[in-house]
């Protein structure tokens, strides 16, 4: 690789990260079975723990361990955990869950007295849509992505707010799906093909159409993010017609003929990336 | 166990992973040999094992167990097995008083339940017994099959927040190993099978799907089976591993070998 085209490298590997964290507000990263989105929310976490922002983990599906395992003390120490992994629905009766669950939690945030720039992840979005009702999720997003747009009476300014939400795909109908999509600045659907993760990138800014891009990358053991050129169009495979779908849904935000057609509810074990 | 799948799966008893969730899946064909071989493979492994069989009796899984070189009641005697036996327990529910609540308590409610009584049962079965004297490794769960309480009437999410729990005492906390079966119903559209299924696919390390062959029974090829390894929290620089084999189910063993290897064609 010559100078040039590693400088134009490192700017792209600058640009997905940094494009992904752009807009602020909520951030959906849908992933699979076959395409796993924790890694990639790794990294965003770790982005912006070096922005100097606070980031908050509203973890409820893996361990607080398993979670920072990965991120060096420097950025472990700026993540404050709320674990909702050991005993999010109170069945251990020790007192020691964190009062309210994970919505109170959540809403907690809408009331923070630090204006600062902060970041959110919700690990995962899943695991709260399977346990909340879907209104009542959605209220609570809306009030914590959109703090900044409601400044406080005193009109002191609010730092940017990330909320990342980890979505798995496979869980959710259409309904749920569209609702998350419709409050949703920046969507990102995991994909890949031959061992190559991708990351589509669909981002509404304010009064500007919607882009729409597609990004090969892979994630390194210290959760940074490497890009890639991506496999020659030769070699990639074209869908299987006679790979059936569990579901007829259409994917509300992709629309018809797009890749990732009624991806939401695919049974598992039918995506290309490793069957 | 099957000699044959260890060495698919890189693994022995006596250096098998520890705080892991392995996901067995069949469709359109029995995977409980992937359960018979887990039990015996675990109880070998000199772990404390609480089997949660919903399916089969004692009997059946002692019978199949000695032809894999265990015994199941000198397990259980010696306190190594903690078994419930779903299709007994489940009458005692309805005709028996309890004192406390019962493992299936949800039979007996109304409305939607929740496995926290499985789970106590289970936590209780597995917490580490502080004489020691017993010695096992680490503790285990296997349960066969978690998709018939789906159709005893509980949600797919109350189902998914029992294995939530399970995972968090004995993997995270014990860095015991916990074993469950799903079927994959297919065609037919169930769709709280499916969140339980791709919920628990997340969830899980090892992923084994026992697989009929799309061109229908044969004598020789049994079915096929696909195993995935995956990496749930870590970097996706070194992707998720996956194998696929065909097999062939004989009396006392399994035999495994590359799609169109069968020696039966070669």
């Amino acid at each position: 690789m010559t100078l040039s085209e590693g400088a134009r490298a490192g700017t792209r590997k600058l640009e997905m990260l940094d494009s992904l964290l752009a807009l602020g507000g909520l951030v959906l990263l849908r992933d699979s079975v076959e395409w796993e989105g924790r890694s990639l929310l790794k990294a965003l976490v770790k982005k912006s723990a070096l922005c100097g922002e606070q980031v908050h983990i509203l973890g409820c599906e893996v361990s607080e361990e398993e979670f920072r395992e990965g991120f060096d003390s420097d950025i472990n120490n700026r993540l404050v955990y709320h674990d909702f992994f050991r005993d999010p629905l109170n069945w251990s009766k020790t007192g020691e869950a964190l009062p309210g669950g994970p919505l109170g939690a959540l809403r907690a945030m809408c009331k923070r007295t630090d204006l600062g720039p902060v970041t959110i992840a919700l690990d995962s979005l899943s695991w709260l849509l399977l346990h909340l009702p879907c209104a009542t999720l959605c209220q609570t997003l809306h009030a914590v992505s959109y703090q900044d747009s409601c400044p406080p009476g005193d009109g002191s300014p609010v730092g940017k707010v990330h909320v990342l939400g980890l979505l798995h795909e496979e869980l959710h109908g259409p309904g749920p799906m569209g609702a998350l999509s419709s409050l949703a600045q920046t969507e990102v659907t995991l994909g890949g093909t031959m061992g190559q993760a991708s990351a589509r990138i669909l981002c509404r800014r304010p009064q500007q159409h919607p882009t729409d891009q597609t990004q090969w990358f892979s994630i390194l053991p210290d959760f940074s993010l490497h890009l890639q050129e991506g496999p020659s169009k030769e070699f990639q495979p074209q869908s299987d017609p006679h790979i059936p779908l569990v579901s007829k849904n259409a994917n509300p935000i992709l629309g018809s003929g797009k890749r990732g057609e009624n991806k939401s509810y695919r049974g598992w074990g039918w995506g290309q990336g490793f069957w | 166990m099957f000699p044959e799948l260890n060495n698919l799966l890189n693994t022995t008893p006596d250096r098998a992973e520890q705080g892991k969730l392995t996901l067995l899946c069949d469709a359109k064909t029995d995977g409980s040999f992937l359960v018979h071989h887990f039990l015996s493979f675990y109880l070998k492994a000199n772990c404390k094992v609480c089997f949660v069989a919903l399916i089969q009796s004692f009997s059946h899984y002692n019978i199949v167990g000695q032809k894999l070189g265990v015994n199941l009641t000198m397990a259980r005697e010696r306190g190594q097995l903690v078994f419930l036996e779903g299709l007994k327990s489940a009458v005692d529910v309805f005709f028996q008083a309890q004192e406390k609540p019962h493992p299936l308590q949800f039979l007996r409610e109304a409305s939607a339940g929740n496995l926290k009584p499985l789970f106590e049962f289970v936590r209780v079965a597995l917490k580490p017994v502080d004489s020691g004297a017993a010695g096992w490794t680490y503790p285990v769960l296997l349960v066969d099959d978690l998709s018939v309480l789906l159709s005893l009437g509980l949600g797919a999410v109350a189902v998914l927040d029992f294995i939530h729990y399970c995972r968090a005492t004995l993997c995270w906390e014990l860095k015991g190993n916990v074993v469950v079966l799903v079927h994959d119903s297919g065609d037919v559209e169930d769709e709280e099978n499916d969140i339980l299924l791709n919920g628990l696919s997340h969830q899980s390390h090892l992923i084994l799907r026992a697989e009929g062959l799309a061109t229908g029974f044969c004598r020789d090829v049994h079915g096929q089976l696909r195993i995935l390894w995956r990496r749930p929290s870590q970097s996706t620089s070194q992707r998720d591993q996956s194998l696929t084999y065909q097999y062939k189910i004989q009396d006392r063993s399994v035999s495994f070998f590359a799609k169109g290897m069968s020696p039966a064609v070669l």
